[in-house]
């Protein structure tokens, strides 16, 4: 008996957005649900840009955007009702405390106060902020800010996280954190699209990457799939990477 | 060639900065703003002199000894510049200490500390000074003019002022540090430079109200009752005035003094200035602790959540309660006039609605800049399932709440001396407040909270729309108060300016 493929949980088609140049160009993308994919890429790839589209936040020049078969560029209000966007700057203000900043962003998503009240205590116990739920961000340091950010992602209990270099600035500890509480929504049924320039988090924690190259999508696949497309054997990522950069060869 | 580590070598660091500074500051760093900003500096010193002669048409500025007259009225100038001054480096001297900037790189080199925070002690003079100058200069070039060199003196006093003034904010933040802490004396310092900057303004306008009602200082420099009570002709106490005529002993005892106090200030506080850096740094390191918890995670809207953010980021920002707590000062004479005319009426009332209204115009549009474009995480807005519009109008909401709550009280005092003014106060404060909200909406650009101070940067039109727009509603305030028909007019000019910061906005392009 054939099972039906998995839903997806977000689908790109000819996705395209200019400025000076072109800094996404035509990219083709579908992530299953429960999926965790990871994007690489050099600096100035267009990965950033793709996942500012993605998340609304920049409004592509051409092609489609579905989540979870919602279009995100019709309906952008329901496809962020499903969504949590973290980047490597945390968002989040230093006047408020942690629990203050959890409360206003479940307001912003419309949670309902015990529930909200419930799911931040846990997120608050998880993440280890509790000796600094009381205190104004202003005073916390990088990696909790960013705890507190991701905390802020997680409080609506998104189906769709997408993470822009989440683990900049943070120390082991917090790195181990913020993967294994990624990985526990992933389990969940969460899906994640999350890019990171260190390939020992791509490759221990992806399901399947992808290579961004000058706006375009040159490969993506299971790390042995990407191996074998670059033709360099049993190698680490890193040089699985490099040599697809280098090639910039085009997925059929 | 100058040597590295050497005073000249900071000076020259420190002036580039500066420079760089305040060009960023006029021009937003857009390069082809410097042509436009070149002819607006020449056209600003036009205006300024053609308004400091007409000010001055009525003085004989000729006389060749002063009458008490003249010395109350430049000693008041003095006192006014002065506090002014004061304020300014107030807040310069806190900014110093709490802006971390560069700090890291020069404390931890081996350059000498004292001699670098003499330089930025001087250069805090300097900024104090072009200030300064920048109002008073054509008023002294007028005074030059149609008086003779010897007005050339106030030059020299300016500059004595300014090293004045630099000198005892240096001493007074140093004293706060010590009584205080340096974890309070951000916010005491911030609120001090904002009430010795109105200070003398209202002190003189409260006398002015107290003893004849009206809100006119110069009712009480000009006083026979102040003239006669004031210290002979003769007195050292003028000295200050007599300097600006270049008197040789008042000048020189003027210089004197400044020197005096100014290379005392520097020799005693540039030495000690790394360690109040560095126990602000701490402070600042320190957390802050919220004890409320009671209001978290209740069911509410959107709109509500976005509402009650605003008015917690506004309320425990000491920076911004002291930038908005100079603007509500300002109402404290009308206030005062109020209550003085407690049971009288009458044109009392009538004076007191503009100047509600062009606070309510102000306030709004400091407020709306914050809520809308001093907005710390705009992507977590914009990813929020929340449609931009709907944002927008909690965020303006917030800032009309918070006018209603700060105007509110005047109004309803109001009400019960003059009703028909409280409801024309009513309607020219929510319309003033409306279009400089209006007008910061029009012209939106992201910038960092913290930039507020430079808000005016974003746009030069805005700023000038916004003051305009309030101008105009608080004409029409006054004329619509006093009963005139003129009123009309007044609104529809007030209307035609917002409708010409539309057209030209960025959001109709």
């Amino acid at each position: 008996m054939d099972h039906a493929p998995p839903p997806l949980a977000l689908e790109i088609r000819d996705l395209a957005k200019r400025f000076e140049r072109p800094a996404v160009d035509g990219i083709d993308l579908a992530v299953p649900a429960g999926e965790f994919f990871t994007l690489l890429g050099p600096n100035g790839a267009g990965k950033t840009t793709m996942l500012r589209m993605v998340s609304g936040l920049l409004k592509p020049d051409r092609g489609t955007i579905t989540i979870y078969g919602i279009d995100a560029l019709a309906d952008p209000v329901a496809a962020k009702r499903v969504t949590a966007w973290l980047s490597d700057e945390p968002m989040i203000y230093d006047k408020l405390t942690p629990i203050e900043y959890l409360d206003f962003v479940a307001g912003l998503w419309g949670v309902a106060g015990d529930v909200a009240s419930a799911r931040a205590a846990d997120l608050i116990e998880w993440l280890g902020l509790k000796p600094h739920a009381q205190e104004r961000c202003e005073s916390l340091s990088k990696g909790t800010r960013q705890k507190v950010a991701l905390a802020g992602a997680l409080v609506h209990e998104p189906k769709l996280i997408v993470l822009d270099e989440p683990f900049t600035g943070l120390d082991a500890g917090s790195a181990r954190l913020v993967k294994s509480v990624l990985r526990e929504r992933v389990k969940a049924g969460c899906s994640v699209l999350m890019t990171t320039h260190i390939l020992e988090v791509a490759e221990r924690m992806a399901d399947r990457i992808g290579v961004i190259s000058e706006g375009r999508l040159i490969a993506d696949g299971t790390l042995d799939e990407l191996r074998s497309k670059a033709g360099a054997g049993e190698v680490s990522l890193e040089d699985t990477f490099l040599a697809l950069i280098a090639t910039g060869t085009v997925e059929a | 060639m100058i040597r590295a580590g050497s005073i000249a070598w900071i000076a020259r660091h420190e002036g580039r900065l500066a420079w760089r500074d305040l060009l960023w500051m006029m021009t937003a760093g857009r390069r082809r703003r410097a042509r436009t900003l070149a002819l607006g500096f020449i056209v600003f010193l036009l205006f300024m002199h053609g308004f400091a002669a007409l000010m001055l048409a009525s003085y004989d500025l000729g006389a060749s000894s002063p009458d008490k007259r003249m010395l109350v009225m430049l000693m008041a100038t003095l006192v006014l510049s002065w506090s002014l001054m004061l304020s300014q480096a107030i807040e310069a001297v806190t900014r110093a200490f709490y802006s971390r900037a560069d700090f890291d790189l020069v404390l931890s080199s081996p350059l000498s500390a004292g001699r670098f925070f003499a330089v930025r002690i001087a250069a805090m003079v300097q900024t104090v000074l072009l200030m300064a100058l920048a109002v008073a200069a054509p008023f002294v070039d007028v005074a030059v003019w149609r008086g003779g060199a010897r007005w050339l003196g106030a030059y020299i006093v300016i500059v004595v002022l300014a090293a004045l003034a630099v000198s005892v904010a240096v001493a007074l933040t140093a004293a706060l540090f010590r009584l205080i802490g340096p974890k309070r004396t951000r916010l005491v310092a911030q609120i001090l430079a904002a009430v010795v900057g109105a200070g003398f303004v209202i002190g003189l306008q409260l006398a002015a109200i107290q003893s004849y009602h009206t809100i006119s200082r110069f009712m009480v420099l000009q006083s026979d009752l102040l003239i006669n009570a004031a210290p002979a002709t003769s007195s050292v106490l003028w000295w200050p005035a007599r300097a600006i005529l270049s008197e040789p002993l008042a000048l020189i005892a003027m210089l004197g003094l400044g020197t005096a106090v100014f290379g005392a200030t520097v020799c005693f506080f540039a030495p000690r200035f790394a360690g109040y850096v560095l126990a602000a740094a701490g402070a600042s390191h320190a957390p802050k602790r919220e004890s409320r918890k009671s209001a978290a995670f209740r069911n509410r809207s959107v709109a509500a959540a976005l509402r009650r953010k605003e008015w917690m980021l506004l309320w425990r920002d000491p920076w911004l309660v002291s930038q908005t707590l100079m603007q509500l000062l300002y109402l404290l004479p009308p206030a005062f006039l109020l209550w003085s005319a407690f049971g009288q009426g009458g044109t009392a009332s009538i004076l007191v609605v503009p100047v509600l209204i062009m606070g309510a115009g102000q306030l709004a549009g400091a407020l709306a800049w914050l809520a809308i474009c001093g907005e710390d995480a705009p992507d977590l807005i914009a990813s929020a399932p929340v449609p931009s519009a709907r944002a927008l109008r909690s965020k303006t909401e917030a800032v009309m709440i918070a006018i209603a709550f700060v105007f509110g009280p005047f109004i309803v005092f109001l009400a019960a001396i003059a009703p028909f003014c409280a409801l024309v106060a009513c309607l020219g404060v929510a319309l003033g407040a409306a279009s400089a909200t209006s007008i910061q909406i029009w012209f939106r650009t992201q910038a960092k909270r913290s930039h507020f101070r430079r808000r005016q940067t974003s746009s030069r039109i805005a700023t000038y729309a916004e003051a305009l727009s309030s101008c105009s509603w608080a004409g029409t305030g006054a004329l619509a108060a006093a009963g005139s028909w003129l009123a009309i007019a007044g609104g529809v000019i007030a209307l035609a300016i917002l409708g010409g910061a539309l057209m030209i906005s960025p959001s109709k392009k």
